[in-house]
């Protein structure tokens, strides 16, 4: 058996939207730039001429419009991916996907579906100032009657789009921008599963849990405890909305420490919902406080030293974790 | 199923039919009015008498297959579109028999059966949502149409003009009817808009567009037929702006301080049921009796709602997170 290809985050993004079209003539995807221009990220480069402008559509830069246009298509039997450049953008459009997508099967009694996908970019990292840096995932998080997922490995990237896509109700899909350019071997896009969370990496001392374009700089964070003798587990929450709770707090028995690592800012973030959760059901499991790293509570500025000190990094987990457990 | 036709035959049936539909409306609102300060409906109440003649001339255009998107003033349209009375009320009393099993209320009557998608109070809110409906229509090369009701006062929202180019731009099959009742809650139109005349805003996206006089009702019907069968032909939008007049206060809550009594005296002289009741005896297209009978079917089609409406159930509490999401995911 030969080797699988390389396929980089961006790639697999692409193959899915791919795939999905091929599959069900309903899915179509709309956005900004997402056709001629070939996506903000260059995530459907070449879908318009594969599938042409019927089913890629730019659309003008009206946020509200063409979300809701994706809520009254999902409505009337299409499966629409819509693709907002940034989660900053996406308040342009937040007046859609609370008071209409997450909404109106509730409100109709029970009547209504929205079986819509919206993508987005988000997070810091790459100097583009406060209104193209944040990480707004942690917000949608809070919303009744949508599924926010946030694939942080090239095999979520490409696995859960197809699901989301057979969600009848609307699914927010989060991806870090700077996750597109990461590779990996994957043979093919296996479907993956959009309910859970997964534990990346297995370890004993403590449970450091985290999503989306933290994953690498935990998983980087735990690699350099080992080496001072800190068996860490690194959980990949995966699923923002509805959280994995038996997961995490399955974790923080086994390790009986948690640090959480969340790019959102620290105050009313997914983090501090993860630690209320294990404040709830899992205190008694604890042998330590709760502790976590996130983003300082600034907007996230340009200059590229006051960026880094205000995201998490690997130095920050590091020095969380050990002086948690004092050593 | 065959659209209806652009020809308004205006014989005795169909006056009769047209003066049925508009009292159904005028006295079930009476009646939710009623309902309201005995405190069997709750929350808000925004009753759309005077207007009438909107729903009731638009509606004429519209088949089955069509959808419909209206705002928080929406009883008269549910109504008009085939959801029945019983469940309407029964949805402002709160009761699980309600239309959407009481989740929604007045603001959010639904029902999926009648492709009548709401009930949004978000003013403006409704708009990209009739979009989408229109542009899944045309994908899947249904030749429907999708009705699109708002205010004058969402002329002023970013969804409004956010909508009309893009309706325009994709040429999506949008009935836009715009309310016109020269009020956005309690603000004038001419202090709320640097252009007052809101069909001008839709033209000049490019969007077929005329205003009617809308306390007459055969002249919205008349002029919703050819929208209609302008869109039915064509596949582009149409922008119809219907003026207006809302006799009663915005809510039940607004005193009226921002208008005059004479000015709501003036217009109920020219209302929509006053004039099309004079209209039909004048021409003798109806006559007392006719008019008398009509109002004891009405009055018994109401009769009915309340005493469903009043044995509904109540929904158990154990149900409350029911139909946040999919019970099945596929």
């Amino acid at each position: 058996m030969s080797e699988p290809a390389e396929l980089s985050y961006r790639e697999a993004v692409r193959s899915a939207i791919r795939n999905a079209m091929q599959d069900d003539p309903r899915v179509f995807l709309m956005g900004e730039d997402v056709g001629h221009y070939g996506g903000c990220y260059a995530v459907s480069k070449g879908l318009l001429d594969e599938f042409g402008p019927d089913r890629i559509r730019d659309t003008p830069l009206s946020e509200s419009a063409f979300t809701g246009a994706g809520i009254g298509a999902a409505m009337g039997g299409m499966r629409p991916i819509v693709e907002i450049m940034t989660c900053n953008f996406s308040l342009l459009a937040l007046d859609q996907i609370m008071n209409n997508a997450a909404t109106l099967r509730h409100m109709s009694g029970g009547q209504v579906s929205v079986p819509l996908v919206i993508r987005m970019a988000t997070g810091g990292g790459r100097q583009l100032g406060a209104q193209h840096s944040h990480s707004l995932e942690g917000w949608y998080a809070h919303i009744p009657g949508i599924r926010v997922l946030a694939p942080a490995t090239v095999e979520d990237a490409g696995g859960m789009l197809a699901p989301a896509l057979a969600d009848p109700d609307p699914v927010l899909i989060f991806e870090n921008a700077l996750l597109y350019n990461d590779t990996a071997r994957v043979d093919g896009l296996a479907k993956a599963d959009i309910d859970h969370a997964a534990v990346r990496r297995e370890g004993t001392d403590i449970s450091l849990i985290t999503y989306g374009g933290s994953l690498g700089k935990t998983l980087a964070a735990a690699e350099l405890l080992e080496q001072v003798g800190i068996s860490a587990e690194v959980l990949d929450l995966r699923v923002l909305r509805p959280l994995d709770e038996e997961a995490i707090l399955g974790s923080v028995a086994r390790t009986r420490r948690c640090v959480v690592v969340d790019e959102g800012w620290r105050s009313g973030s997914i983090s501090a919902e993860v630690m209320a959760r294990i404040s709830e059901s899992g205190f008694w499991n604890l042998d330590a406080p709760l502790a976590r790293v996130c983003s300082e509570e600034v907007p996230i500025p340009y200059a590229k030293h006051l960026e880094d000190a205000a995201l998490p990094n690997t130095d920050k987990i590091v020095q969380a974790v050990r002086k948690l457990l004092g050593r | 199923m065959n659209a209806p036709s652009q020809k308004v035959q205006l014989n005795r049936a169909h006056c009769r039919q047209l003066m049925h539909q508009l009292l159904r409306i005028r006295r079930f609102e009476e009646k939710c009015a009623e309902l309201y300060t005995q405190e069997k409906i709750r929350g808000f109440l925004h009753l759309y008498i005077g207007e009438e003649a909107v729903a009731v001339g638009t509606m004429q255009a519209l088949g089955p297959e069509d959808a419909v998107v209206a705002t928080y003033r929406e009883h008269g349209h549910a109504l008009i579109r085939g959801v029945p009375a019983g469940a309407i009320l029964a949805e402002m009393y709160g009761k699980q028999e309600g239309c959407s099993r009481g989740r929604g209320g007045s603001m959010h009557l639904f029902d999926a059966a009648a492709r009548f998608f709401g009930g949004n109070a978000i003013v403006g809110g409704g708009l990209p949502v009739a979009a989408g409906l229109a542009l899944a229509d045309k994908m899947q090369g249904r030749p429907h149409v999708t009705a699109c009701y708002f205010g004058e006062g969402a002329a002023a929202e970013g969804e409004f003009h956010e909508t009309m180019n893009l309706a325009a731009l994709w040429q999506l099959p949008v009935l836009f009817i715009c309310e016109n009742n020269l009020y956005a809650m309690g603000t004038a139109l001419n202090l709320s808009e640097s252009q007052t005349d809101i069909s001008a805003k839709a033209a000049s996206y490019n969007i077929a567009s005329e205003a009617v006089d809308g306390m007459n009702v055969v002249d919205v019907e008349v002029a919703a037929r050819r929208a209609a069968a302008a869109i039915r032909e064509t596949g582009r939008p149409y922008f119809l702006e219907c003026r207006t007049y809302r006799f009663r206060a915005h809510s039940m809550f607004d005193p009226q301080l921002y208008r005059d009594k004479d000015e709501v005296e003036q217009w109920k002289d020219r209302g929509p049921i006053a004039r099309f009741r004079e209209w039909t005896l004048e021409t003798g297209e109806l006559r007392e009796e006719d008019l008398a009978e009509l109002e004891e079917l009405v009055a018994r089609e109401i009769a009915d709602a309340v005493s469903f409406a009043e044995a509904g159930t109540w929904e158990p509490v154990e149900d409350l997170t029911r139909d946040v999401g999919a019970e099945r995911r596929q």
